[in-house]
C-alpha cells in the first residue's frame, strides 16, 4: 500500500507538536508495510528520510500540461483563498498584500506554475496563498505520482488533499490533530469554512481523541460513521538523559505550555496559592510564554506568592527536558485539548502527573490524576496528595511510565492503516 | 536680608542584578550585572561626575566661597565609586576640602526602608552617617531621604536620630496655597527643620533645559536668575534639588548645562540673591509654619507620592516578601547577607516594576535593564527566592 501524506513539518524542523506526530505516524506505518510519500513545503534536506520519501513541494515544477491555468482548473476545480482574512494581519500588511494580490491575479498562476516557487513552510503573513498554492503543487504530484490513498495532515493540507483528490481519484483521509474551536476564543470563519471542507470532502476522518472527534461530529456536522478516533503515541528513541543539579530545595510542580486560555493557566495560579497555604515548602513553575503571561505575572503577585511561583520564559532546546528533571508533579490544566502530548512527555521522565477531563490524552491515561479543570480545589488536593504521600505518586511514577511505553506508534499505524483499506474499500 | 538660593544634588547609581533564572535558583550566588553596572559608571563618570565636579570646584573657587552646593551621595553609588572609579571620590573630597560643599546623609542602600522597618531604616541611616565622616570628615546633619520621601512619622523618627534639618518636595498637593520657599517644621516635632523643593524651577534645568519645543528655550543664565528673584520676591529661599546627572547626562555637555551653571552665580549675585547650603538655610531662616504630610510624599513622577516604587501589585509584593525577610536575614549575623539584603533593597529594583508608562515613561526607562516591568519583577523574584535559600541555610548551619 502507499500513501501519499501532505504535511507541513517534520523534524527537525518543528513549530508544533504536528511535526513530531507526524514523525512518529510514518515510522509506524513503515513497520507496516505502508508507504509513504510524504509532501511538505521548504523540505531543507536533513530530515530524517530513513522511513519516507519526503517530496520538497519546493522542488516540484509543474508539469507542461499544467501550464494552461483553465485547464488545471477545471481538473481540480480550484477554490482561490484570498488573504485578506488571514488572522494575525495588520492593517500596512493588509493594504500592501492586497495591492500586491490585484498586481498579480491575472499573471499569478502562469508565473508561479512556471518555475520552481519557494515556500516559505512557516506559518507566515501570506499563510492562505501559500494554503491555496500548496494544493495547487499537489494537483501536479498527485499526477505524477502512483498511491493508493491521500492522508492530509490539519486544515493547512486539506485543501492540498482534495486537489490531489480530484486529480487522482484516490481515496482521502484527513487527520484532524486540532479544530480550529482549540485555537483560541475567535473562530475564523475561512479556517472553519476550509476545516468543514476538508471533512466533507474526505473519505474518512481521523481525529486524535474522542475529545476531538465530537467537536467534528457536532461542531462541523460530519457523519459519524466515517468519523474514527485513533490516539496518538509517542516516540521516545534516541533521547537521552540530562543530569541537573538541582538548585532548590523545595519539591516542585510544574506547568509547561503555551500560557494561553486554552491551557487553563489561571486554574493552576489558583490551586498553588490554596497549596502553599498549607504547605509552604513547595515551589511552582510555570514554564513557557503566550498571551496570558503578563496576567498570570500580576495574579501571582496578587495572591502574594511569587516567592514561590516562578516563571521561566519560553524554553528552548535541552531547558525543557531539565525543567523535566527537576519537577516533582506536573500538571496540564487545559480547558481544552485535542490531545496533549507533553503529559506523556512527564511521565516519561517520571513526573507524576495531573491532567484535565476535558483534554484528550485523558482518554488514553489510567495513571494520570484526571481532574476538571475548574474544579480548583480538587487540583489542589491532588497536587497535595502527589506532594505528601509517597505511596500515591509511587504508583503514578511506576505504572505512568508502563502506561506511557505502551503507547506505541506501531499500534496505532495499525489502526490508521485499518482506516486506509476501509477508505480504499469504500466502506 | 538677602535672599538664597539652595543647590543640592543626587548622586546615585543602582546595583542592576544579571539574568537570573529560574535554574540558577540555589546553584549561583552571584546576583549582580557587573559588566552593566561598570560600564554606566564608567559612562557617567566621564560624562557628568567628572567634569561637573572640575566645574564646581573651579566656580567655588572664583567666587571665593559665595557659592555652595550640598550634595547627597548614596552608599551604593559610593561603593561603585570605590571599587570601579575611585578619581570620582578624589574629586568629591576636592569640593569638601573647599568648605563650600555640604554633604547631606541618607539611607546607605539607596532603600524604602523608611516605609518598611524601623530598625532597618536607622542601620542604614547609621552606615550612611559613618560612611560620610570617613570620606568626607564630617558627620552630616541634614538628612534626605531616598527619591525626598517625607511624611510626619518619617520626619519625627529622622529627628529623633539627631537630624535637625530635612529635605523634601513641595508637593502642590501638601502645600495647597502655600509657596515652597519658605523653611516648614514637621507637624509632630517641631525642632526638625523641612527645607522644601521648588520643583518648577528645578525642573526647568533638570528636564526642560534642552527641550527646543519649550517656550523659554533657549535658557539662559540671567533669564533664569530673573525668575529666582521673582520667586523669591515675597519669601525667603528656593530649593533647586535635582539629580546630578542632570549636569552632562540627562543634558548632554551638548547642550550647553556647562556653561548655563558656570554663568550663574553671577547672574543671580547680580539680582541680590546669595547662595547657601541647607544646614545654613535652616539656621538663617525662621520657620513659618508646620507642615502636615499625613501620608508620605516624593519628587517622584506627576503624582509625587510613593506609586512610582509602590504603585502595583508586582510592587507590593516584591516589597512585602523583601521586608519579611528581615528578622531572619539579621539572625544569620552573615555580614555578606546582610550586605547582599541591603542592595536587594535599592529602591531601583521596585522602580523598574513600575506599570505607569505613560506620564513618566521616559524618565523609568532611563538606565533601565529591563524590557518590560514584568520581567523586571521575575527576575528579582527569582534572586530574592536563591537569597532566601542561601538565608535559611545559613541560619541551620549556625545552629550547627
Amino acid at each position: 500500500m502507499r500513501v501519499l501524506m501532505f504535511g507541513w513539518e517534520f523534524p527537525p524542523h518543528i513549530a508544533g507538536g504536528l511535526g513530531t506526530a507526524c514523525y512518529g505516524m510514518t515510522k509506524g506505518l513503515a513497520k507496516n508495510g505502508v508507504e509513504v510519500l510524504f509532501v511538505m513545503p521548504s523540505a531543507s534536506g536533513d530530515e530524517d528520510q530513513s522511513a519516507v520519501r519526503i517530496i520538497n513541494a519546493s522542488d516540484v515544477a509543474v508539469y507542461d500540461t499544467c501550464c494552461d491555468v483553465n485547464d488545471f482548473l477545471s481538473k481540480v476545480r480550484f477554490l482561490r483563498v484570498g488573504s485578506n482574512l488571514h488572522p494575525y494581519i495588520d492593517p500596512q500588511e493588509f493594504t500592501e498584500l492586497v495591492e500586491r494580490e490585484q498586481r498579480s491575479q491575472s499573471s499569478e498562476f502562469k508565473f508561479y506554475f512556471r518555475q520552481k516557487y519557494k515556500f516559505s513552510g512557516k506559518y507566515g503573513a501570506n499563510l492562505m496563498e501559500e494554503v491555496a498554492r500548496y494544493a495547487m503543487v499537489a494537483g501536479a504530484i498527485a499526477s505524477q505520482n502512483d498511491f493508493d490513498v491521500i492522508h492530509a495532515h490539519d486544515w493547512l493540507t486539506y485543501l492540498a488533499g482534495i486537489a490531489a483528490k480530484r486529480i487522482s481519484g484516490k481515496p482521502l483521509v484527513i487527520h484532524v490533530h486540532a479544530t480550529e474551536f482549540d485555537r483560541g476564543s475567535n473562530v475564523n470563519p475561512e479556517v472553519f469554512r476550509l476545516e468543514k471542507m476538508g471533512m466533507e470532502e474526505a473519505d474518512k476522518v481521523i481525529t486524535v481523541s474522542n475529545l476531538t472527534r465530537n467537536i467534528v461530529i457536532n461542531k462541523y456536522g460530519i457523519d459519524p460513521s466515517k468519523v474514527v478516533t485513533v490516539h496518538n503515541a509517542v516516540d521516545f528513541s534516541g533521547r537521552s538523559s540530562l543530569s541537573v543539579s538541582r538548585g532548590v530545595p523545595e519539591k516542585v510542580i510544574t506547568f509547561l505550555g503555551r500560557i494561553t486560555f486554552q491551557k487553563g493557566p489561571e486554574y493552576f495560579i489558583e490551586a498553588a496559592a490554596k497549596v502553599l497555604k498549607v504547605c509552604p515548602n513547595v515551589r511552582f513553575v510555570m514554564a513557557g510564554s503566550g498571551d496570558m503571561m503578563n496576567r498570570c505575572i500580576r495574579q501571582v503577585a496578587k495572591l502574594g506568592i511569587a516567592d514561590r511561583f516562578h516563571f521561566t520564559g519560553f524554553l528552548k532546546g535541552d531547558d525543557v527536558q531539565k525543567m523535566f528533571s527537576l519537577s516533582d508533579v506536573y500538571v496540564m490544566p487545559s480547558v481544552s485539548e485535542p490531545f496533549g502530548i507533553s503529559p506523556l512527555e512527564a511521565m516519561k521522565s517520571d513526573v507524576p502527573t495531573i491532567i484535565s477531563k476535558q483534554s484528550g490524552v485523558a482518554e488514553v491515561l489510567k495513571y494520570a490524576i484526571k481532574v476538571d479543570f475548574w474544579d480548583i480545589d480538587a487540583l489542589a488536593d491532588a497536587m497535595f496528595a502527589l506532594l505528601n504521600y509517597p505511596a500515591i505518586s509511587k504508583v503514578a511514577i511506576e505504572n505512568g511510565r508502563e502506561e506511557v511505553d505502551n503507547l506505541k506508534w506501531d499500534a496505532a499505524a495499525t489502526r490508521v492503516k485499518a482506516v486506509y483499506e476501509s477508505a480504499i474499500n469504500g466502506k | 536680608m538677602s535672599k538664597s538660593v539652595c543647590f543640592y544634588f543626587q548622586v546615585h547609581q543602582p546595583d542592576r542584578l544579571r539574568q537570573f533564572r529560574f535554574f540558577d535558583i540555589g546553584n549561583d550566588f552571584h546576583y549582580f550585572d557587573d559588566f552593566a553596572n561598570r560600564t554606566i559608571l564608567h559612562r557617567v563618570a566621564s560624562r557628568c561626575y567628572l567634569p561637573a565636579n572640575n566645574t564646581l570646584l573651579e566656580m567655588i573657587r572664583r567666587h571665593k566661597g559665595a557659592f555652595k552646593v550640598a550634595f547627597s551621595i548614596s552608599g551604593v553609588a559610593i561603593e561603585q565609586f570605590e571599587k570601579y572609579a575611585p578619581e570620582v571620590i578624589d574629586s568629591f573630597k576636592a569640593l569638601a576640602d573647599t568648605g563650600c560643599v555640604e554633604f547631606l546623609s541618607e539611607t546607605s542602600s539607596h532603600s524604602l526602608a523608611s516605609l518598611a522597618s524601623e530598625r532597618e531604616f536607622q542601620k542604614q541611616v547609621e552606615e550612611h552617617a559613618s560612611m560620610m565622616e570617613r570620606l568626607f570628615g564630617k558627620k552630616p546633619v541634614v538628612f534626605r531621604n531616598t527619591e525626598l520621601i517625607y511624611s510626619d512619622d518619617i520626619g519625627e523618627k529622622v529627628a529623633s536620630m539627631g537630624y535637625k534639618v530635612m529635605l523634601s518636595e513641595g508637593a502642590k498637593h501638601i502645600l495647597g496655597w502655600k509657596s515652597p520657599n519658605f523653611v516648614y517644621t514637621n507637624a509632630l516635632n517641631p525642632r526638625l527643620k523641612v527645607l522644601l523643593r521648588n520643583f518648577n524651577l528645578s525642573d526647568d534645568i533638570a528636564f526642560r533645559f534642552s527641550d527646543r519645543g519649550w517656550a523659554d528655550w533657549p535658557l539662559d543664565a540671567d533669564k533664569y536668575a530673573l525668575w529666582l528673584a521673582e520667586s523669591l520676591k515675597d519669601s525667603d529661599i528656593v530649593n533647586l534639588f535635582m539629580d546630578y546627572e542632570t549636569l552632562g547626562e540627562h543634558q548632554k555637555a551638548s547642550t550647553g548645562i556647562f556653561e548655563f551653571i558656570q554663568a550663574l552665580p553671577d547672574a543671580v549675585m547680580r539680582q541680590g540673591m546669595d547662595f547657601c547650603t541647607p544646614s545654613e538655610a535652616a539656621d538663617r531662616y525662621q520657620p513659618v509654619a508646620p507642615l502636615h504630610v499625613p501620608y508620605p510624599i516624593s519628587w517622584a513622577d506627576e503624582e509625587r507620592d510613593t506609586s512610582a516604587w509602590l504603585g502595583n501589585e508586582l510592587q507590593e509584593e516584591a516589597y512585602n516578601k523583601v521586608y519579611a525577610l528581615e528578622k531572619s536575614v539579621l539572625e544569620t549575623k552573615d555580614d555578606k547577607l546582610i550586605k547582599t539584603y541591603r542592595m536587594l533593597q535599592e529602591s531601583d529594583h521596585f522602580y523598574y516594576m513600575c506599570t505607569k508608562f505613560f506620564s513618566d515613561g521616559s524618565v523609568h526607562s532611563y538606565f533601565n535593564p529591563y524590557d518590560t516591568p514584568y520581567e523586571a519583577f521575575i527576575n528579582f523574584m527569582n534572586v530574592l527566592s536563591d537569597f532566601e535559600i542561601r538565608v535559611n541555610e545559613k541560619i541551620k548551619e549556625n545552629k550547627q
